[in-house]
């Protein structure tokens, strides 16, 4: 019964979205009366959706195996946990999620934006519904969660055992709610293009969504990148992988999108960019969904290896990406300019930004698709890995990295202070740290001995607006806005120090032998059996000493039975100046064990760069509301005191 | 700058920028994208050596070596028509099994093909769309066998 319940759900707030679209065309030949309805059928659209998410979260959590996507993707066996997270570690039910959340934002966009105009607010409540709509349909036609199995079975086939892991647990959702968070800043664009208020007004009332959103997609991609290090057991972060460019991709429309939203939000300016930038975003995000769903990619994670899938998605994206697109020419052409600026302004650097930002977007798009487009056109295959993305988009990373320090510096509309004089500090660090890198380690790769030199730079540099002034009562999203450049110089750090000191060791060792590995020394006591819930593994006892630091490590090879399949535990230790990062391998035909060792100098600031990144976001955030809240008490002072 | 102006040159930024991203994105892939060559490929004299590519194939049955010092590996790929002999300094992803798929990131010196990593096959529902015709053809060829 329950997971007919959760269909029926389903297929009542598919209808209702249907509704909300028919309300919306009402609406737009003017019909205002209609608001009200709509904003309750959104609402109620949102609760549906979440009514069948918990269903499906109910079969996962008993184990009922007369529903197939149970039976496929769980095990009775499993630690609760993962019965849980099993629910959305599998097609039908990620996409259950992706519609869920773009059905609750609806909601919440109908309960919350009060800022936009009306009839701004239900053409992007009826875009939403048309997104959703388009989801509702790919779900219950082809890729129903709820469909059952008969007879049912006794037992699942388990989820693939690298998905077992805490990871996994936070980082889809994180992804998606940032990926479907864009969704809100999209039905804004397309509403205000089919109004034609695009205005200060409409940027701020979708700033927070876009704020949200980013903050959402900085978390998932930083954690997603630790996950891989960690459980991949290859010792690196990033891979380029294309479903990690899935996720990179709307990340980088987002961040332009942010930079562009306050110029309309604070000067009226670049309306026109500003939309399709929120276009951008989100059509990134899909095309995101689209990689990795549609199962086209060599990758770990493209599981749904399914042609129908596949079309069925693509035309989706091609007739949301296409409808929006058509729109902005139709109507972009016809929006006021705003306010103009001079070359020399904080408008010049923020487009400035955002050109960076677009030609990296650009780069990493035809990456990713060329292999696609390759094989489609010649049937050649081919690959586009590391080499081509750092030797592209690294250089240009670096110069917005060093544009960075600049931008914040300079006034709205017209810079008039010889704003170069704030900048000798930064650059002498920057200059030193090149100088240090130069004298003590002359073999050193351009790129590492570039990050060094402009992480210095930058460190100092992303502080600066907080100088020449009270820095406690400058506001929380200047704040904000210091921290996540702050953040970026740490990241920096982190990965150059990483490329440039890492030092690695491949060896076999018998018990009692020792290895060396950067400053340490790494003796293998014993290699054990042992074994979990659903798996056994033969675990290494690993002693580690480097001067008085004194530490044991436990790598483990689990092998899992259902499905079958081996993976790599690896065991860190984290320092202050770096991570030990070990693997254990396999026992050669003489007895002694495959060992492979790393010493990361500084590896965790990528990380921490990343989570400052997203906490200048959250205080930027916070600040926006905080203030929008003491205004709004401030005008109800007013006006209860009589003057209004 | 007058607001017209001011668009005309927002305009022609992001086109220029677009036009950037297109040219840089050619000159990259021109000289760093890796081709995926199979044994036969290989063979038939396709590959330069140095020039870094993927390899793909089936592990041959009982043509995985451990040299002395433990941690590398020589084995043979396999598409049904030709063979590559390959070598790999590393542990080796989880599934790597002689008879099943793998994919080889590297380049060919001197007739050997030299492995950075070998891509992990991380389930056995998983299977790189490269290899899937070949496992598909593998499968065929075992059932007229029997």
């Amino acid at each position: 019964m329950i997971a007919e319940a959760g269909l029926a759900a389903l297929w009542l707030a598919a209808g209702l979205a249907a509704f909300q679209f028919l309300l919306m065309i009402l609406s737009l030949r003017g019909a205002a009366e209609v608001g009200r309805a709509m904003r309750s059928i959104a609402v109620v659209q949102g609760a549906l959706t979440l009514i069948a998410f918990a269903m499906l979260l109910i079969v996962f959590a008993r184990s009922d195996m007369s529903v197939a996507l149970v039976f496929k993707n769980s095990s009775a066996v499993k630690p609760f946990i993962y019965k849980l997270a099993g629910a959305w570690g599998n097609h039908e039910g990620s996409m259950l999620m992706w519609v869920t959340i773009l059905a609750v934002a609806g909601a919440f966009l109908a309960l919350l934006s009060h800022r936009t105009s009306e009839r701004t607010l239900l053409a992007a409540l009826g875009a939403q519904a048309v997104l959703a709509l388009g989801f509702y349909a790919f779900l219950l036609i082809a890729s129903n969660p709820f469909s059952r199995l008969w007879p049912a079975a006794l037992d699942g086939r388990g989820l693939n055992p690298l998905l077992q892991d805490p990871g996994l647990a936070f980082h889809p959702p994180t992804l998606y709610l940032g990926y479907v968070g864009l969704s809100v800043a999209f039905s804004l664009a397309v509403g205000a293009l089919l109004t034609g208020e695009v205005d200060s007004k409409l940027a701020r009332a979708m700033r927070p969504w876009v704020l949200g959103a980013w903050i959402l997609l900085t978390l998932g991609i930083t954690a997603g990148s630790y996950w891989a290090y960690y459980e991949l057991g290859w010792g690196g972060y990033w891979f380029w992988d294309p479903v990690e460019n899935a996720s990179l991709m709307p990340w980088l429309a987002a961040t332009a999108l942010l930079h562009s939203i306050n110029v309309l939000a604070a000067r009226g300016a670049l309306k026109a960019w500003t939309m399709m930038l929120a276009v951008i975003a989100f059509s990134m995000s899909m095309v995101g969904t689209f990689l990795v769903r549609s199962g086209i990619l060599t990758s770990v994670h493209a599981f749904a290896i399914d042609p129908e899938r596949g079309t069925f998605l693509l035309a989706l994206l091609a007739i949301y990406v296409g409808a929006a697109f058509t729109l902005f020419a139709i109507r972009g052409a016809t929006l006021k300019e705003g306010a103009p600026f001079e070359l020399v302004s904080r408008e010049s650097g923020l487009v400035i930004n955002n050109l960076i930002l677009t030609v990296i977007l650009g780069v990493v798009f035809v990456g990713t698709l060329y292999p696609l487009f390759v094989e489609a056109v010649s049937g050649e295959k081919l690959s586009v890995g590391a080499p081509y993305f750092n030797a592209v988009a690294g250089p240009l990373a670096l110069l917005l990295a060093v544009l960075v320090g600049i931008g914040p510096l300079l006034a709205w509309r017209r810079e008039t202070r010889p704003v170069f004089k704030q900048l000798p500090v930064p650059a002498l660090l920057g200059v030193t740290a090149l100088a240090i890198t130069i004298i003590l380690w002359p073999a050193m790769h351009i790129l590492p001995r570039l990050g060094f030199m402009v992480a210095a730079y930058l460190a100092a540099a992303s502080i600066l607006p907080l100088t020449g002034r009270n820095p406690l009562r400058a506001p929380l999203a200047t704040w904000g806005m210091v921290v996540a450049h702050f953040g970026i110089a740490v990241a920096l750090l982190g990965m150059a120090s990483n490329a440039a000191f890492t030092s690695e060791r491949l060896a076999i060792a018998r018990p009692g032998e020792i290895l060396s590995v950067g400053p340490w020394q790494v003796q293998l006591q014993e290699v054990t059996p042992t074994a979990g819930k659903n798996w056994t593994a033969v675990e290494a006892e690993l002693r580690a000493a480097r001067g008085d630091d004194l530490v044991t490590l436990a790598p483990q090879t689990r092998y899992f039975s259902d499905p079958p399949m081996e993976t790599n535990e690896s065991a860190i230790r984290t320092f202050w100046n770096g991570q030990l990062y070990t693997v254990v391998g396999k026992q050669d035909a003489s007895g002694a064990w495959q060992l492979r060792l790393w010493w990361k100098p500084f590896v965790t600031l990528i990380w921490a760069g990343g989570a400052l990144i997203a906490l200048g976001g959250a205080l930027a955030l916070l600040g926006r509301i905080w203030r929008r809240r003491a205004r709004h008490s401030a005008d109800t002072d007013f006006r209860r005191r009589g003057y209004a | 700058m007058k607001p017209k102006n001011q668009r005309l040159v927002l305009v022609s930024a992001a086109l220029v920028a677009v036009l950037v991203a297109v040219l840089l994105a050619m000159w990259g892939l021109r000289s760093q994208a890796s081709f995926f060559y199979t044994p036969a490929d290989i063979a038939a004299g396709k590959a330069r050596d140095g020039e870094a590519m993927r390899l793909g194939g089936m592990v041959q049955r009982g043509s995985v070596k451990h040299l002395p010092d433990g941690v590398t590996i020589r084995f043979l790929v396999t598409d049904g028509k030709a063979q590559t002999p390959v070598v790999y300094r590393g542990i080796v992803p989880d599934l790597f099994r002689e008879g099943s798929g793998a994919v080889a990131e590297g380049r060919m010196e001197n007739g050997t093909f030299i492995a950075d990593t070998i891509l992990a096959k991380h389930d056995e529902r998983y299977m790189p769309p490269q290899l899937g015709n070949l496992a598909a053809e593998h499968k065929a060829g075992k059932t007229l066998e029997k």
